[in-house]
């Protein structure tokens, strides 16, 4: 494989942004923007797996995240003994009879022939089913809300290492994935995109509403983080010779070490990931789910098991989405249900994947770091440019301060005709499918 | 027991709300149905422009109010707004088809570019929407409240429980019906209705018998504009205008033209009925309901509510579900592209 000097060249150009940021702005912030960069990257890769090897059009990225984040809560937090002993018991009865009743629900449709007899049975098994697991589940879920209600009343985790979140909250997404896969794909393509849009609605749903899992809106803070925080690291005498010899304030080298720390763990796990991707890319499979996506009436005519080979895939997919998302809860430190928007997460995301070349792993990392850099220096910019607009009209005019004030909303915008022009003038990316 | 008390409940709670947020789901999902069928992609950006003709319709509506024009304090001002909203919305529409869709009709491109163009256009329409009216919740309801009140029926009536009747929804349920029977009659009575119905069932046939598909794009936008608009000022004066609730529509106004059969009009309108009336009842408290028709002391002790009422996404889900597994073209056959 020859060396695309071109390739290295878009990256090289990234970096030196990124450096310029650091110079001009604060290290800080350019840590900060690499960061999340490199999680939104991971996030980027997964979707470009679903989109760019098999073409599968996956709007529910929020929701695949979102579950992420929820394993770094279930594993890393300690468990709320009292919560358990007030109500686990009946919580887990609850969820298990809630479980029965809709396999059941299956086993009879299953069973039966078909006709109204199944149907008004199907109908008995999931209204008497419903009713037996609210009654256990319902007392259960308040008395543990009731615990300690203004900083626990909800279950806790496990209190075990929150790198383990990582790899469960990627085990978690694959399995909701699984399930609307099983349910959307082999249907007409768009029906996957409603299906997935649902799922990721309800699962915030979920997380917003049930505040027995993880306190809901209230949000769970303080989760272990894998890197030591900079609070724990400014005592250190290392850190503050550092300091010293490079002429900055202990904070803000304390700071920029520990982002530092969650850099070189991301850069790990992005590496790792793109390196299989590039191998499955490459690989007899890869070939075949771009086979696939380019043709499916050829590739079936071929033997191949279209829609098996989908649901493979999207899960695959969107497991990476749930690893990105346990890695944001543990660098944040907290799980926000309600900060989770859909233009944020999934709309965002498509974004990257089309700017940065989708089918190609490189490309959707690359895409990653720039509309990440973009989404986060566009609202400075659009306020700057806000600032130019209204300054010749008076100080207090509504119109000026409405305008200043909606100057963050330039972002979306922004983000809007890069994706058109992308689509429309250079449809296959900056780091083209080779 | 009292079935009356327990029908008046019902209708008060369930069966109104139901039917004027099912008349605002079918107009949405008929416009999604009819960008499907015509033009032959799943519209994403159909929440968010119908939230940007809300907008034009809540400033032309303050416009009048200033210089004077209103409703007479009896019917909304923003009715009166819907046309002007409706001409830029058509304008809006025709430009971004012009500037996006276009070019990818030419190199016919596969249906998932035309989709991820739409994300495109929401994005634009959703910055746009928000830089212009900004995030907040505004209420742009004048006129008469309501046209019965709990209490004006108490008194007429003489019973216990109460049944009030909102303008808002009374003039959704009455437009809604207008606006389907006119689009009917369009679709099956003139020239160019038989002409989008044409090009919808088979492209190259439509083609050859001389039926230009320019044309019968440019009277999709506009049939489109003229029910986004109107849809989403019935929203607006029913719950008020945020655009994050617009955006939040998508899923019901998919769900329900799906689930009618994506490609069919009659589907979307049953569509939306059915995703409206079980969002309400499924996550509609029953307790009284049923305190009313069961013997004095044998009244039910728990809510008998189904599922909170942030699930409401929930029920629609489901209902798609069900139909993806049992009937996946919809309950009126609709089309597989």
């Amino acid at each position: 494989m020859s060396v695309n000097w071109r390739n290295i060249g878009l990256f090289a150009a990234m970096g030196v942004v990124l450096l310029l940021t650091a110079t001009l702005q604060s290290w800080q912030l350019a840590l900060t923007i690499l960061n999340m960069s490199l999680i939104s990257a991971i996030m980027a890769l997964g979707v470009n797996m679903q989109w760019g090897y098999a073409g599968l059009f996956n709007v529910g990225i929020m929701g695949f995240t979102a579950v992420g984040g929820l394993a770094a809560v279930l594993i890393a937090m300690p468990p709320v003994t009292e919560a358990w002993a007030a109500g686990g018991l009946g919580t887990i009865l609850g969820l298990m009879l809630g479980l029965a009743t809709i396999l059941a629900a299956v086993a009879v449709y299953k069973r039966m022939t078909p006709g109204r007899l199944r149907g008004a049975a199907i109908l008995g098994v999931i209204v008497v089913g419903w009713g037996v697991s609210r009654f256990f589940f319902a007392p259960a879920t308040s008395a543990i809300q009731a615990v300690n209600p203004a900083s626990e009343g909800y279950l806790g985790g496990l209190g075990l290492p929150v790198i383990l979140a990582w790899p469960v909250g990627a085990v978690f997404a694959a399995g909701a994935a699984w399930v609307v896969g099983r349910i959307s794909l082999g249907l007409r393509s768009d029906y996957l995109a409603i299906a997935t849009l649902g799922i990721s609605e309800i699962i915030i749903a979920i997380l917003k509403h049930e505040r027995w899992l993880a306190r809901g809106v209230n949000n769970v803070t303080g989760i272990p983080r894998p890197v030591t925080r900079p609070v724990e690291l400014q005592p250190q005498p290392w850190v503050q010779e550092l300091a010293a010899r490079l002429g900055w304030t202990v904070p803000e080298t304390a700071a920029i070490l520990s982002a530092l720390g969650y850099a070189m763990l991301f850069t790990i796990v992005l590496a790792i990931l793109i390196w299989l991707a590039e191998k499955a890319l490459n690989s007899p499979w890869g070939r075949m789910m771009r086979a696939i996506r380019d043709n499916e009436v050829a590739a079936r005519a071929m033997g191949k098991n279209v829609t098996r080979r989908h649901l493979n895939i999207f899960v695959l997919g969107s497991a990476v989405c749930g690893l990105a998302g346990a890695m944001m809860v543990s660098m944040d430190g907290q799980l926000t249900p309600g900060s989770y928007e859909p233009l944020r997460f999934t709309f965002l995301v498509w974004v990257m994947v089309i700017v940065g070349g989708s089918g190609n792993n490189w490309g959707s990392v690359l895409g990653a770091f720039v509309i990440w850099f973009l989404w986060v220096q566009v609202e400075p910019a659009g306020r700057w440019l806000m600032e130019i607009v209204t300054s010749n009209m008076d100080v207090d005019s509504d119109l000026r301060r409405h305008l200043l004030d909606s100057a963050s909303y330039m972002r979306l915008f922004t983000m809007g005709v890069a994706l058109l022009l992308v689509l429309r003038f250079s449809p296959r990316g900056l780091i083209p499918e080779r | 027991m009292d079935p009356l008390s327990a029908l008046i409940t019902l209708t008060n709670f369930v069966l109104i709300p139901a039917f004027a947020y099912g008349s605002q789901l079918a107009l949405g999902a008929l416009g999604i149905t009819l960008i499907y069928s015509i033009l032959r992609f799943s519209h994403f950006a159909h929440g968010d422009i119908m939230a940007f003709g809300t907008m034009v319709v809540i400033f032309t509506t303050w416009g009048f109010q200033a210089i004077g024009i209103t409703g007479g304090g009896i019917i909304p001002t923003a009715l009166l707004a819907i046309p002007v909203g409706i001409a830029a919305m058509a304008v809006y529409l025709l430009v971004t088809d012009r500037l996006v869709y276009r070019f990818f009709r030419q190199v016919k491109a596969r249906p998932l570019t035309f989709v991820m163009a739409s994300l495109g256009v929401m994005f634009v329409t959703n910055g746009l929407t928000r830089l212009f009216i900004g995030t907040s919740e505004r209420r742009f309801e004048d006129g008469e409240r309501f046209i019965f009140s709990v209490r004006d029926f108490r008194e007429w009536s003489g019973l216990a429980e109460g049944l009030a009747l909102r303008s808002a929804q009374a003039i959704t349920i009455i437009t809604a019906l207008l606006v389907m029977v006119a689009l009917f009659w369009f679709l099956t009575r003139t020239k160019s209705g038989k002409s989008m119905r044409a090009y919808s069932d088979n492209e190259d046939l439509a083609l050859l018998s001389g039926i230009n598909p320019e044309r019968v794009v440019t009277i999709t936008w506009v049939i489109v504009a003229a029910l986004v608009v109107t849809a989403g000022t019935l929203y607006g004066l029913d719950k008020g205008f945020r655009p994050i609730n617009y955006f939040q529509l998508l899923l019901p106004m998919f769900a329900a033209a799906i689930v009618g059969g994506l490609g069919s009009p009659i589907g979307a309108i049953v569509g939306g009925y059915v995703v409206a009336f079980s969002e309400m009842g499924i996550t509609y408290a029953w307790r009284r309901f049923f305190t009313h028709l069961m013997p004095e002391d044998m009244g039910p002790d728990s809510m008998l509510q189904l599922l909170p009422v942030d699930y409401k996404f929930a029920v629609t889900f489901a209902i798609l579900v069900i139909v993806l597994i049992f009937r996946p073209t919809g309950i009126f056959r609709g089309k597989s592209i």
